[in-house]
């Protein structure tokens, strides 16, 4: 009885430090690729919104190249404010081109830190600058693993390309 | 919500260039080659593959320069009929409050195609060629409703023993193209012999242009001067070609068109008139002639004219707001109180003048130029205007 009990004691032990290791080596994993991986790249949503984020886990949003060109010029931006709470896909703003309305969407969970004001007086700087100057807003991320549903440039690239494909048949 | 679902739906349809009617079942119209020559991109428009835009300018750009040059637009999707027979005119003032006795043979006039009760079937320019000829250009998304009622209504002439015949022109027989802007008819001046300094606006005459003949109506939906050429199919792109050889010509989309009209007043149908109200309501009460008032015999009279007698509760007005997000169809008007008072039916950016345009209907204490509303944009009232429409001075070519 005894061996039996110290025998399911010992197995208990290292079953739940394997987990621990097993979690605890996951969690490191993730953070080497969020810094040498993830952060150096835009990663881009379905919707056409990429993210970018740096090492305190700040993403910058802003919206792809083929958004801007399909949008047109976008003369009006409705930006999220700092503080506001957002969820991934949460439609958190709009811009507005003489053609038509689009809202923004988040492509990651977090709260936003900060909105461009110079994107508020300038739209233009979406069509001018898409990826550099005409960033949206950022924001710090609750779940930076949503990263990884994420596209990098050249799967964004692809999808553009089958997306388009399926709208033209 | 609706007016977000419609939003997201205009954003599908329209920005990513997605069609969700089968683009394969979408007719194409004489100029469908050259659209995609040209960088056109096609979109279903009311059934037909119509450019947005082309990829040699923005929207916003396409706008500025039919306003400063000119530019050509494919519009062979309305639907062109040819009337002819002696009873003509009785006929078509049965169903329009036009007053076609009264005209002179080549000239054009707006009309409307009203139900029993007044409400809008449809907009369209008819011309009196002759005492015994008309020619109409209706709207492609009305093709078949306006078919079916010119058909049924002449049936019950004809019935009477009166001369009338209607001939529909096909897509693949007649193209129609609109040249619009400050430097159009300069333009077209150099490829016919026409001389286009005595036709006013709103008058009509064939022509050959390029070679090839042609109608010629002074009119359009930008507010510019230009005119609309009627075609046949197979010639259109040849004449279209020849105008594009000069530097002042571009081809513009539909993207360039509604914001052009927008600023223009004119009225979208679908949008700002429909079965639902009547001229007096839709701010159109000209379109109910003099001479047809006094006689009271188009359809749903007796509620027009009680309308331009009494009044109504609610009228289009324009919108203009200088800053902020552009109100859309479906975004509701507020009093200063709060209270919703009117809907906009149609809204845009305006790139002549800065700011928005849009334009709706109001409850009619509110229609006053000038008196400050809010407009409710994603749940944010922001301050406007009513505002005189058109919003940018037009420049028809109206004999002085």
């Amino acid at each position: 009885m005894t061996l039996q009990r110290c025998l399911y004691q010992v197995s208990k032990q290292l079953i739940s430090q394997r987990f621990i290791l097993q979690s605890s080596v996951r969690q490191v994993l993730c953070k080497i690729s969020y810094k040498y991986s993830s952060n150096t790249e835009k990663k881009f949503s379905d919707r056409h919104e990429w993210v970018l984020v740096d090492k305190e886990n700040i993403g910058t949003v802003g919206i792809s190249k083929y958004a801007q060109e399909s949008l047109g010029d976008v003369v009006f931006a409705q930006l999220p404010d700092p503080g506001m709470q957002l969820n991934a896909g949460d439609e958190c703003g709009a811009l507005e081109s003489v053609k038509a309305a689009s809202e923004i969407y988040s492509p990651v969970s977090g709260t936003v830190t900060e909105k461009n004001k110079e994107v508020e007086k300038k739209p233009g700087l979406i069509n001018s600058s898409y990826y550099d100057k005409g960033w949206l807003f950022k924001l710090k991320l609750s779940k930076p693993e949503q990263l990884n549903n994420l596209m990098n440039e050249k799967q964004y690239e692809e999808f553009l390309q089958t997306d388009v494909e399926k709208d033209h048949t | 919500m609706i007016c977000r679902n419609i939003i997201r739906s205009k954003i599908l349809a329209r920005i990513q260039v997605r069609c969700y009617s089968d683009v394969g079942s979408s007719k194409k119209t004489p100029l469908y080659n050259l659209h995609e020559k040209y960088g056109g991109k096609l979109v279903d428009f009311a059934g037909f593959l119509l450019p947005v835009q082309y990829s040699d300018m923005t929207v916003s750009a396409s706008h500025l320069f039919t306003r400063n040059s000119g530019s050509i637009f494919d519009v062979s999707h309305m639907l062109q009929t040819s009337v002819s027979g002696k009873d003509c005119i009785p006929w078509f003032e049965s169903i329009c409050p036009v007053d076609l006795q009264g005209m002179s043979d080549g000239s054009s006039s707006l009309t409307v195609f009203l139900n029993q009760k007044g409400g809008i079937i449809d907009d369209l320019i008819v011309t009196r060629v002759s005492e015994k000829q008309l020619y109409i250009v209706s709207n492609a998304g009305r093709l078949d409703v306006d078919k079916s009622h010119m058909i049924e209504t002449s049936e019950m002439y004809r019935k009477k023993n009166k001369d009338i015949s209607i001939d529909f022109f096909d897509v693949t027989q007649r193209g129609l193209i609109a040249v619009q802007g400050p430097k159009a008819v300069q333009n077209i001046q150099r490829l016919t012999d026409t001389p286009l300094e005595n036709l006013y606006f709103m008058t009509s005459r064939l022509g050959s242009v390029a070679g090839v003949d042609c109608r010629i109506t002074r009119c359009g939906y930008t507010g510019e001067d230009g005119v609309e050429i009627s075609i046949p199919a197979e010639k259109t792109e040849r004449v279209t070609e020849a105008l594009l050889l000069s530097d002042d010509i571009k081809l513009a989309g539909l993207g360039a068109r509604d914001s052009l009209r927008l600023e223009a007043g004119l009225c979208l149908y679908g949008n700002d008139i429909d079965e639902g109200v009547t001229p007096v309501e839709a701010n159109l009460t000209w379109l109910i002639a003099k001479r047809r008032r006094g006689e009271a015999n188009f359809p749903g009279a007796e509620i027009i004219l009680r309308q331009i007698k009494e009044g109504v509760t609610k009228r289009r007005v324009g919108v203009r707001m200088e800053t902020g997000a552009p109100a859309r169809k479906g975004a509701l008007l507020k009093s200063l109180n709060g209270e919703v008072i009117g809907n906009v039916t149609s809204g845009c950016p305006s790139p002549s003048l800065g700011g928005n345009v849009a334009m709706g209907y109001i409850l009619e204490q509110f229609k006053k130029v000038s008196t400050e509303i809010n407009v409710n944009i994603r749940n944010k009232d922001s301050p406007c205007k009513v505002a005189k429409m058109p919003f940018v001075p037009s420049k028809y070519y109206v004999k002085k």
